[in-house]
């Protein structure tokens, strides 16, 4: 029995972590926020003004629009090294959105390039919000 | 059946020539997970025979400011993507860049000299990390002369 047990166990610790869905990334995102703006809400409008607004940086890069186009279920180039880049939107690719420690890098490398800062948790939900709703 | 000295002279001038055939562009062929996840998001898998390996560990060890974008990892992975770099560097001095830029080995100036300087700043290209501009194969490690096109506006 405890034998049994303890393969079981094994065998748990030995699968895939379990793949996350837009949903859950964004209800994680809103219950951080919630814990500093009490009733907060994800936005797909406050997350499209954050994906269109030019920060203007980097003349190359201004907004996240700069490579990955005004719609984000259409493909993207990287502006610089010319990469093609896979819609954003996951309608359109249902890779993204499925994997919270991806997620969470590309917000912290893009957000310190284009904002000029690493994004909060509401602004995160907002964006997620935007990018599951199909932009 | 004999063969002549000559004829064994060029079999073996041939077989010199192998190492040279070796240093093809060709991508490894089992890539590092890690290096193929970290470093082909933002640019083409560049091979990593176009650099040296202290080219490399120099790269590595300035992430942070990679060519104008912070592209940090943690140490774990960037250790591990940088085994795989040295393993397959080139031991070239004409591969060694000062700048860390490919596009400043001695080599790679060799090899684009007849690119005209208006391919370059063509906007289909946009910039020299953009091998896939021209070398249709690029992104599978295909660098061959004769798949090379250059974009429209250049070959005018």
């Amino acid at each position: 029995m405890l034998k049994q047990a303890l393969v079981a166990t094994l065998l748990l610790a030995a699968l895939p972590v379990a793949a996350d869905t837009p949903q859950q990334l964004i209800a994680g995102y809103a219950a951080q926020a919630a814990s500093n703006q009490p009733g907060f809400v994800p936005s797909a409008e406050r997350g499209r003004q954050l994906y269109m607004n030019r920060f203007a940086l980097a003349d190359k890069m201004p907004n996240c629009a700069a490579c990955h186009t005004e719609k984000p279920v259409a493909p993207g180039t990287h502006v610089i090294t010319g990469k093609a880049i896979q819609p954003l939107a996951p309608a359109a690719n249902p890779e993204r959105l499925t994997s919270s420690s991806k997620v969470e890098k590309w917000f912290k490398r893009n957000c310190s390039e284009v904002v000029g800062r690493e994004c909060t948790a509401a602004e995160k939900a907002d964006f997620l919000q935007f990018l599951a709703n199909g932009g | 059946m004999r063969h002549s000295p000559r004829l064994i002279a060029i079999a073996a001038l041939c077989l010199a020539a192998l190492p040279a055939l070796a240093d093809k562009l060709r991508l490894p062929a089992t890539p590092n997970a890690a290096w193929q996840e970290e470093c082909t998001s933002c640019h083409l898998g560049y091979p990593p025979s176009l650099l040296t390996a202290a080219n490399w560990r120099q790269m590595m060890g300035s992430l942070d400011r990679h060519f104008g974008a912070n592209a940090r990892l943690d140490p774990g992975t960037r250790d591990q993507i940088l085994v795989f770099l040295e393993q397959n560097a080139s031991t070239k001095e004409t591969r060694q860049s000062p700048s860390l830029r490919i596009s400043e080995t001695p080599w790679f100036r060799h090899e684009h000299d007849e690119v005209p300087a208006r391919a370059w700043s063509d906007p289909a290209v946009k910039s020299a990390a953009n091998c896939g501009a021209c070398h249709r194969g690029a992104a599978k490690g295909n660098y061959d002369e004769h798949d090379v096109v250059l974009p429209v506006a250049a070959r005018r």
